[in-house]
């Protein structure tokens, strides 16, 4: 059974229901990892936070969300809060701001441990200090006495991924989690994260508009464009096949090694032409949706 | 130039503070007592400061006063941030209805001056100290309110609290264990600058007669009692002393600030 179940989703905001997401449908099998690519604004964010339940009071949401087939849609606030941190959790992007200034980042994760389960606080400590030297900390021991600001970014993000995984989730949900990191920083930590979620053997939704961590870290992936999946697939098919001309647009512009010196650099609009989809009426099916966009040249 | 302002806030307010507590054990001459020969006495011996219109002893009171201008500062400050602080982080924390009540009634809390206030209590229950301090401390309370929202606005836009929210922690623990201390430091400035402006009020009560009763000795009622004619000496020396502790509870604040803040630290 799907670990994560989505069916149909349609986010909209305000009084004129401005579509964020439209008609979504994906699965995550256990231990899976999906990869959601996009552009900024393209939606992944939403539906992101639409699983999590994070949506702010004037989003309208139908569709369904199932999570170990538990229906999240309707669910409420305080049978949501039992799942959330514990069997659903979250890697944020800004490893800067996602802890607590004013908290030892040892007593934050602790406090993630104690919510959701019932161990002394002799243990949980011992708990947090290895779930730390396991992502790597040196001197976990001392590293969970420290506030955020003692810690470099690197071993911040490191400490906000033990606290995803302290709970052995069964769904990570990765919201660009490198981005805030330099280049070298960033292949450590997203190195860690795979063998983390392989030890835990959680699945894992990674958001990024970064071809390359997607193809790095994920077996499949999804290509998000205004609001709807236009493909989806095993990661190298996609990546090297793509079927829909904004996938091949996005490839090509992450490709720009293939670019000769003095060629125009490639943009999205060469393969696709965005004002033949946000015009075109909503379609019976999303799976298929690239046969009403005409290739613009 | 930093490490100056707190130097000087400290030996302010830390004058004041033991002003009050040698006051508890030790005043030169009883500070209630009449002692009519010795009236509009210098500065001088025995009387260090002098005496005033009723021969009572200027350095006695002036101690006495002390414990008084403490007392309002404390209970009009502990009285606004009570309530006003809870309210404020409630609001802040997004009940979107709940919150327009409480900025009207803030508006209209707001409009009303503690002096109106403490004439309304005054009316009612008789002009004491603690009228005052609770008149200054209810009138303080939207300050507290609107200071708490704004920082907590701030803080609820922060990554740690969506990571808490999403971690599944309820919404009375994020209150209270990340938002609180988040914005104790703004808080703790709020409150030295209150402080500062419960003490002023109080004064300003005093020297109308809406505070402490004629017995009662404090530094604004020691400016009313003053006679400019007869020695203008006498409405200096309570003068200086409101002034020394207001500018001292002031500077404090901006120590506070930084004590609080556990990212100064190493700044220190």
């Amino acid at each position: 059974m799907s670990v994560l179940r989505v069916r149909d989703l349609t986010v909209s905001f305000g009084r004129r229901h401005l579509v964020a997401v439209d008609q979504v449908s994906l699965d995550i099998e256990p231990g899976q990892r999906l990869g959601l690519v996009g552009a900024s604004g393209s939606g992944k964010t939403v539906l992101a936070s639409t699983i999590i339940g994070l949506l702010p009071d004037n989003a309208h949401v139908d569709g369904s969300v199932t999570f170990d087939g538990q229906e999240l849609t309707t669910l409420p606030d305080r049978e949501f809060s039992a799942i959330r941190g514990k069997d659903l959790t979250m890697v944020f992007q800004e490893p800067m701001t996602a802890l607590d200034p004013t908290m030892r980042v040892g007593r934050q994760a602790a406090e993630l441990v104690a919510l959701h389960s019932e161990s002394s606080q002799g243990t949980t400590r011992q708990l947090v200090v290895d779930v730390f030297d396991r992502v790597g900390l040196d001197q976990a021991s001392r590293i969970v006495d420290a506030y955020p600001h003692e810690l470099s970014g690197g071993q911040r993000q490191r400490v906000i991924i033990a606290m995803a995984l302290i709970n052995r989730p069964s769904l990570v949900i990765c919201d660009e989690p490198t981005t805030a990191l330099d280049a070298t920083v960033q292949a450590k930590v997203l190195r860690l994260l795979d063998e983390e979620l392989a030890s835990v053997d959680a699945a894992c939704l990674f958001i990024s508009h970064d071809l390359g961590l997607v193809a790095s870290l994920c077996s499949d992936v999804a290509v998000i464009h205004a609001g709807r999946i236009v493909e989806r697939g095993r990661t190298e098919q996609v990546f090297h096949h793509p079927s829909h001309p904004y996938t091949a647009g996005l490839v090509a512009t992450a490709s720009i090694d293939k670019v000769r010196p003095g060629e125009r650099l490639p943009v999205i609009e060469d393969f696709f032409d965005p004002s033949t989809v946000d015009s075109a009426p909503p379609s019976e099916s999303t799976n298929r949706p690239h046969r009403r966009i005409r290739r613009s040249r | 130039m930093k490490k100056l302002t707190v130097i000087i806030g400290l030996v302010c307010s830390g004058l004041v503070v033991v002003a009050a507590l040698v006051s508890l054990v030790w005043t030169p001459f009883d500070p209630r007592k009449v002692d009519g020969p010795a009236r509009f006495a210098p500065p001088g011996w025995p009387h260090v400061l002098g005496t005033d219109a009723f021969g009572i002893d200027t350095a006695s009171r002036l101690l006495v006063g002390a414990q008084t201008t403490l007392l309002v500062g404390v209970v009009a400050v502990a009285l606004a941030a009570v309530i006003g602080v809870p309210l404020g982080v409630f609001v802040g924390m997004g009940h979107r209805i709940a919150g327009e009540v409480v900025a009207r009634a803030s508006d209209i809390l707001f409009a009303l001056p503690a002096l109106l206030l403490a004439i309304l209590l005054a009316a009612a229950l008789g002009a004491s100290v603690t009228t005052a301090a609770v008149a200054i401390g209810i009138a303080t309370i939207p300050v507290f309110q609107r200071m708490a929202r704004a920082a907590t606005l701030t803080v609820m836009s922060q990554d740690y609290i969506l990571a808490a929210q999403v971690s599944g922690i309820p919404g009375g623990v994020i209150a209270i264990r990340h938002v609180l201390p988040n914005i104790t430091p703004v808080l703790g400035v709020q409150a030295a600058a209150s402080f500062s402006m419960a003490i002023l009020a109080e004064a300003g009560l005093s020297y109308l007669g809406l505070s402490a009763p004629q017995s009662t000795p404090t530094w604004g009622r020691m400016l009313h009692d003053a006679n400019l004619y007869a020695a203008p000496i006498q409405a200096v020396i309570p003068g200086v002393a409101i002034a020394v502790a207001v500018l001292g509870f002031n500077l404090l604040g901006d120590g506070v600030r930084d004590y609080l803040d556990p990212r100064m630290k190493e700044l220190r």
